[in-house]
């Protein structure tokens, strides 16, 4: 990324922001019968960074979907509450396939607020793109035209951060990893030279390159899945007891004014609080035997 | 006049049998038609969070119809590999012309999102020579 802050008349500073994603609050395995443990222990890693990060980015299913509104709109507000306890960073979050694909992004709007929007934060923009609720892998036309229109006041060098939840690319289709008008997205995002997509979706690290735009999946906060090239079934991979949040984490990112890349550091879960057998075994009694998958 | 009506009967009868000969002749010669320009039709039902038959083989090279019906709601049946991205919608009936043109084993997937369980709603197509 050429440089973090060149617009909008901000001073360049260098900032750090941390993606989240696939919080999934509301399920509770298998295979993963921790329930929010794993996003609670985010919150309390974020909160212990040294150089607390100024931005939170969640990039989508936020909650788990449920049968009833009601129950989703618990598992919204609990969201809420958890994340609330991140001090001193702004929230930002796109919505999941689980979030808003079966009302159109009713309830996300109504909790959360916009599907998509853009903002400019030191320098850099921030496009959050919105492809789970037209209830299927897609952008759209009309969001398509949104994004461009957005982008147009920009120079070909400005530092852009997408981020959405599915990959814009055809990672693996057959396990609905994928976006089926991402390469128009692309397209447009082809000319700008300092472009890195976040997303989530696929509950793994992930990174691809389409020319000069990078794009990197995170991991989730609630279980994994396997590596779709060695792996024939889409399945979740298995919970280990003896280490809960194995495959599970948060990233950071560190912007560089003075140009390069971004920096990615993945950050592993604080355990400490859950270590031991005994500890262990209490927080298993908080599971339950939902066993719906992603 | 013994003539006449005796060469109209016998014409009678001769025009009966061809006519039986054609009778025989006229459907087999609609079945070939058929089988060449009629493509078989699979039936596949829809619903959270299955597709049944769950697999099925095609041959490569062949058309088929592959007649979609959902009885709960609206669902996807999407793959790439065999060219097929369509909505099936709730309580009616879709027909997708599918001709393999590649051997292997392929899935489709739901990609309408239809509730927890849709991640696993997905079929195998075995497309064979």
């Amino acid at each position: 990324m050429r440089s973090l802050a060149e617009l909008n008349g901000e001073a360049p500073a260098p900032f750090s922001f941390v993606q989240l994603s696939d919080t999934h609050v509301g399920f509770n395995g298998p295979p993963d019968p921790l329930g929010t443990k794993a996003f609670e222990s985010a919150v309390a890693t974020i909160n212990g960074l040294k150089n607390p990060p100024e931005l939170v980015i969640v990039t989508g299913d936020l909650t788990h979907d449920a049968d009833s509104p009601d129950e989703h709109a618990k598992r919204f507000k609990l969201f809420k509450q958890i994340s609330s306890k991140i001090g001193g960073a702004q929230i930002k979050v796109v919505p999941g396939e689980n979030d808003a694909a079966l009302d159109g992004g009713d309830m996300f709007r109504e909790f959360m607020g916009p599907t998509r929007y853009s903002f400019d934060y030191r320098g850099v923009h921030f496009i959050a793109l919105d492809n789970v609720s037209a209830g299927r892998p897609a952008v759209g036309a009309e969001q398509l035209r949104w994004m461009k229109s957005d982008l147009a006041r920009f120079p070909k060098t400005a530092p852009i951060i997408v981020f959405t939840h599915r990959p814009l690319f055809d990672l693996k289709p057959e396990w609905e990893w994928f976006t089926s008008d991402g390469d128009e997205v692309m397209n447009a995002l082809a000319p700008y030279e300092n472009v890195t997509v976040l997303y989530g979706h696929i509950h793994r690290e992930n990174f691809h390159q389409a020319g000069s735009t990078k794009m990197y999946a995170a991991r989730s906060l609630i279980f994994a899945f396997p590596d779709p090239a060695t792996t024939p079934v889409k399945k979740p991979a298995p919970f280990d007891k003896a280490a809960p949040f194995k495959n599970l984490g948060i990233r950071r990112v560190n912007g560089n004014v003075d140009g390069g890349d971004l920096q990615i550091e993945e950050v592993e879960l604080a355990t400490a609080e859950f270590g031991g057998t005994v500890g262990m075994d209490q927080m298993l009694k908080h599971g339950n035997n939902d066993s719906k998958d992603e | 006049m013994k003539t006449t009506t005796m060469s109209k009967i016998v014409t009678a009868i001769l025009l009966a049998g061809i006519c039986d000969v054609g009778l025989m002749l006229v459907p087999s010669m609609v079945g070939l038609t058929r089988a060449s320009d009629h493509p078989k039709v699979i039936e596949i039902a829809a619903k959270q969070f299955e597709f049944t038959p769950s697999q099925i083989t095609l041959k490569k090279g062949v058309p088929v119809i592959l007649r979609l019906h959902s009885s709960d709601r609206v669902h996807g049946f999407m793959s790439k590999p065999l060219k097929i991205d369509t909505d099936i919608p709730n309580n009616a009936t879709k027909d997708v012309n599918v001709t393999p043109d590649t051997v292997g084993d392929f899935v489709v997937i739901c990609d309408r999102y239809c509730g927890s369980g849709h991640g696993s709603m997905r079929m195998k197509v075995t497309v064979v020579e």
